[in-house]
């Protein structure tokens, strides 16, 4: 596959998608909460404008509905809830550093040529430009994941849960065009809904455990002698 | 290898050594407009210069050959390095020196002696200067490297010349991997060229110093030599930065027109990264020591993502 | 066609009634009105599955193997609910919950039976993965009812190992699509089970293979295979009882469905490739894994549910490992271990929440000489355990039985950590079980009003599957077989 002899709309592809792990590099790495929750909002707005690439170059109407829900919900829906929650729990000015930035940064690093390998064996020329983009997105999903295990803030968690959903539909995008209409809409539905929950959760173990540290959550181990 | 190309390459040579002190004027003007000041002429740092050769130059007493010799040293290597950089043309004599290990380490040679002539006359500041610039330049270096790596896997090549004409032949191409090289070498040309978030180039108060602290016992045309190649270095990562990444205009061959086009075009790049540069320095604020390995390994983070997007997406 | 959407949407509708209803007293006997609705519902459409052969349409496609589980979900839901309707009133009248609570609880129970049944019966793999991740969703603030520490912590961590599973469930699903994109004559029809097992054998096997690693680690976090079971011993420990008794029962058994079929794909896939049996092998080694790890962590255990919910992960690793056995003895057995392994842990949870209101708490320490209390519980309890250890007469010795021969005739050397795994799980459930049921009397333990009545019916079946498999129960598993391996056994 030859850089130059791609389209331009493909070259904007592949400038949006690298910018897309950065902003999952910048998740990872941002211990102040508020900024995380804006970081995972541009990170939605690079996936529908993604999206939105894709649309206008292949004619698939759908997705440009498809780019207007994850704008919506990603960008504007989503990060607005987060953000009304940290108010409420009184977070806002809250920081949570990593404890071991470098480590955690070479994780992620280990982690995108990990992804790289992964998808190496799809080796057809004609997928070269997919595959490639599809690594990507395979890199942000395990960066999330990575991010869901390094950080200890129930709402960190969340934005690592709900950026592996960015990975994943970007993945869906650049590979196959967008799954079906009615798949994105379940998958849409059942992120909103799982972000309503959470919202609901937070408030539990707010009030349980008086903060939202989930390492303080550990009476459940295979060692309880009480109860 | 005509005569005229090299003669072309000692005006570029020359042409740098002119422009060091304007764009180092100009950017202390533009930060001056934007404070609401007047500010002084952007040909002022040429009068300094002026002054500070005519002057004595007096040296300490503890002072050994080593402290007399290195302006020379830190002046030259930096000159060396900044004139192998394509600046109007590329394809010039100079072209075989330019390749980026090279610089590198011509300006490591500078900044070494540098190091070395602050410490040279024993004084608590020249000393705590040297430390800083080390620790500074140690995490600064493997980023700009990483930078200028990425750029040359694509070109093939890690001759400045090469990167320049590979991306003069294709044309705009959208490149991930030249987008996050561009802004790690932004945030390491900030550090290596002392300026704010890590550096501020005109304070002297001894908790923020790290340049001003090495060179703080020179007076008289050393204190002349060590300033110019200050000036240089800032003149070298601009043209690093405007002519690799945006080098359109430059004149692929030795004709007055295209020469003259080439100059008039490199003046206006590195004019508006001037004034970036300025607006950066006026709205950020100075970062307390400990928080620069934070920064660079931002630079680092992000040069590393060049890599694999040009691994991973472009090849 | 109706009997299909009445069965698969009337759960839906109830869940919005018992949404809006509130007064309790209604909601438990709508709740049993419901699913006897749908139970009836499902029998019909067995039927018409029998006589008829596949019904397909709008999606959805009900074939031999899941209209089984279709029938079976119905039938647990229905007696679960019979249990749950005093149950629940004796857990909010001892102010454990609110009322809100209680509706919830309802709504969100038909609501799980919805996706549940929804996941069973579509066609589409995509609307799969959304009623799964529904599943979990719906499942999640019932966890947490009690609203103990413990309890919020176990929903926790159920919510966010299950959403990551899900999620790269979600990848291979997409790997998956994306594989389809060049085979296909209609592209769109990517996620449809049917127009892929269609061309399976054309799918790139580079592609097939990275999909379905993704989707068995993330469908097999919803099984319970080890190293992604943290969240199940937790979940079902700390909901109410009912609660328990269907996830471990039910929900299990629909993510391992899904595995299945998505092997089924990647078998035909990777037929003509250097590793024709890798989907087999990885089966076989969760499955083995997760089956000896549950055994041994059951000796530890300090809680009756937890017990009972690492015994959950022990069948279900066995079941997992027969499949990728794979074989018409090995499916023929997996399949009829679903089956009875559900009738048995649900019936077993519905006694263990006897028990434990009996006892008036979860700790193994605590419950002591049921059977002096209440012989109805104690034999219940006692039953129960010996079905689920696999003794004969029960069912689940006739399924473990024919994976273990299975076992014996194509990877011998695997019979022997079979039998050492079923030795120790059988030692640490008695082991346990010895003293709750025969141990000494604790002062001031009474009686309490228990309906045995869907114990009584769900240990009945087992041991009359134990005993003899009637014979359109036999043609039915038979058919499933077929469908899977591709030849039946009988």
């Amino acid at each position: 596959m030859n850089l130059e002899q791609l389209p331009l709309l493909q070259q904007l592809m592949i400038v949006l998608s690298a910018v897309v792990l950065l902003t999952s590099f910048v998740l990872l790495e941002q211990a102040r909460l508020v900024a995380a929750i804006h970081a995972f909002a541009w990170q939605g707005v690079l996936v529908a404008m993604v999206t939105a690439v894709v649309a206008t170059g292949s004619g698939l109407e759908h997705l440009f509905f498809s780019a207007a829900l994850t704008l919506g919900l990603k960008a504007l829906l989503i990060p607005w809830m987060l953000h009304r929650l940290v108010r409420r729990l009184e977070l806002d000015r809250h920081k949570e550093p990593l404890h071991h930035p470098a480590l955690v940064i070479m994780a992620g690093v280990a982690l995108v040529i990990f992804s790289y390998w992964l998808v190496l064996p799809m080796i057809q020329e004609e997928l070269m430009f997919t595959r490639n983009i599809v690594a990507v997105s395979l890199a942000v999903v395990l960066i999330g994941l990575l991010m869901m295990v390094v950080r200890q803030q129930a709402v960190a968690q969340v934005l690592g849960f709900m950026s592996m959903e960015n990975g994943l539909f970007l993945a869906a995008v650049s590979a196959t065009g967008g799954m079906p209409l009615v798949v994105e809409l379940g998958v849409a539905f059942d992120v909103l809904v799982a972000m309503v929950l959470f919202g609901v959760f937070f408030f539990q173990i707010s009030e349980s455990i008086d903060s939202l540290d989930v390492d303080r959550m550990n009476r459940l181990t295979e060692r309880t002698d009480e109860e | 290898m005509s005569l005229s190309s090299w003669g072309v390459a000692l005006l570029q040579a020359l042409l740098y050594l002119a422009l060091a002190p304007l764009l180092a004027g100009w950017v202390r003007k533009v930060k001056a407009w934007l404070q609401n000041r007047r500010g002084a002429s952007p040909l002022q740092p040429y009068r300094d210069l002026y002054k500070l050769f005519g002057k004595e130059a007096r040296m300490a007493h503890t002072a050994s050959p080593l402290f007399r010799a290195a302006p020379y040293i830190v002046f030259t290597a930096t000159w060396l390095a900044a004139s192998a950089i394509p600046f109007i043309a590329t394809g010039l004599p100079t072209a075989a020196v330019a390749d980026v290990i090279v610089i590198a380490g011509l300006l490591a040679l500078a900044r070494f002696f540098l190091a070395l002539a602050g410490m040279d006359v024993g004084t608590a500041f020249g000393g705590m200067g040297a430390s800083r610039e080390m620790f500074v330049s140690a995490l600064a270096e493997p980023a700009m490297l990483m930078a200028v790596f990425t750029l040359a896997m694509t070109a093939h090549s890690t001759n400045l010349s090469s990167v320049v004409d590979h991306q003069l032949l294709h044309g705009i191409i959208l490149r991930p991997s030249y987008m996050f090289a561009l802004t790690g070498l932004l945030l390491v040309a900030l550090a290596e060229t002392g300026r704010i978030p890590v550096d501020n180039p005109a304070t002297h108060l001894e908790l923020t110093m790290i340049h001003e602290a090495m060179i703080l016992e020179y007076s008289g045309r050393h204190l002349a030599l060590m300033e110019w190649a200050a000036q240089l270095k800032l003149l070298l990562y601009g043209s690093l930065l405007v002519n690799v990444f945006f080098p359109w205009g430059m004149a692929r061959d030795i004709h007055p027109g295209a020469l003259g086009i080439g100059l008039l075009l490199v003046v206006v790049k590195l004019a508006l990264l001037g004034a970036v540069l300025a607006a950066s320095e006026t709205v950020l604020a100075k970062m307390r020591l400990f928080r620069v390995p934070a920064f660079l390994n931002l630079a680092l983070l992000l040069a590393l993502l060049g890599l694999l997007s040009h691994v991973i997406l472009e090849v | 066609m109706t009997a299909l959407l009445f069965t698969v949407f009337a759960p839906l509708v109830g869940a919005l009634l018992l949404a809006l209803i509130t007064p309790l007293r209604v909601a438990g006997w709508l709740n049993i009105v419901i699913s006897a609705l749908t139970f009836a519902a499902s029998l019909a459409l067995a039927r018409v599955v029998a006589t008829g052969g596949v019904v397909a349409g709008m999606s959805f496609r009900v074939d031999d193997f899941n209209v089984y589980l279709l029938v079976l979900t119905a039938f647990v839901a229905l007696t679960t609910g019979i249990f749950s309707r005093p149950y629940m009133r004796y857990v909010c009248a001892s102010g454990r919950i609110t009322d809100r609570g209680m509706r919830l609880y309802h709504a969100m129970f038909q609501l799980f039976m919805f996706t549940m049944l929804l996941a069973l019966s579509t066609d589409n793999l995509g609307v799969l993965w959304v009623a799964v991740e529904g599943a979990t969703l719906a499942t999640v603030l019932l966890v947490s009812l009690y609203r103990t520490p413990e309890a919020i912590e176990a929903a926790w961590k159920y919510f966010i190992l299950c959403g990551v599973g899900i999620a790269l469930a979600l990848f291979g699903t997409v790997l998956l699509y994306f594989a389809a994109q060049h085979v296909l004559a209609d592209p769109a029809e990517g996620l449809t089970w049917s127009a892929l097992y269609g061309v399976a054998s054309q799918l790139p096997p580079a592609i097939m293979g990275l999909a379905f690693v993704f989707l068995l680690v993330g469908y097999g976090t919803k099984v319970g295979l080890v190293p992604m079971h943290q969240w199940l011993p937790d979940a079902h420990s700390e909901g109410p009882t009912p609660m328990s008794a269907v996830l471990s029962g039910l929900l299990l058994n629909v993510a391992l469905y899904a595995v299945v079929r998505l092997k089924m794909l990647v078998d035909g896939s990777l037929a003509d490739t250097d590793s024709p049996h890798m989907a087999g092998y990885l089966l076989m080694g969760f499955g083995l894994v997760s089956f000896l790890v549950a055994g041994l962590f059951l000796h530890r255990q300090r809680d009756i549910k937890r017990m009972f919910s690492y015994s959950s992960i022990e069948h279900m690793g066995l079941m997992t490992f027969a499949f990728g056995l794979g074989g018409p003895l090995a499916t023929f057995g997996a399949l009829l271990h679903m089956l009875v392994h559900s009738l048995t842990k649900s019936a077993i949870f519905i006694t263990v929440g006897h028990a434990t209101h009996i006892a008036g708490t979860q700790s193994i320490d605590h419950i002591r000489g049921l059977i002096r209390t209440q012989p109805a519980v104690g034999w219940g309890l006692l039953l129960g355990v010996a079905a689920i250890a696999g003794f004969p007469p029960f069912g689940v010795f006739t399924s473990e039985f024919l994976l273990l021969t299975a076992t014996m005739q194509t990877q011998p050397w695997f019979t022997v950590p079979l039998l050492v795994g079923l030795a120790v799980a059988f030692a640490g459930l008695f082991r346990h079980l010895h003293p709750m049921v025969y141990g000494a009397v604790p002062e001031g333990q009474l009686p309490v009003q228990a309906n045995m009545l869907p114990v009584l019916i769900h240990l009945g079946l087992v041991l009359w599957l134990g005993l003899s498999i009637p014979g359109f129960l036999s043609h039915w598993l038979n058919r499933a077989t077929e469908l899977i391996v591709g030849v039946g056994l009988l």
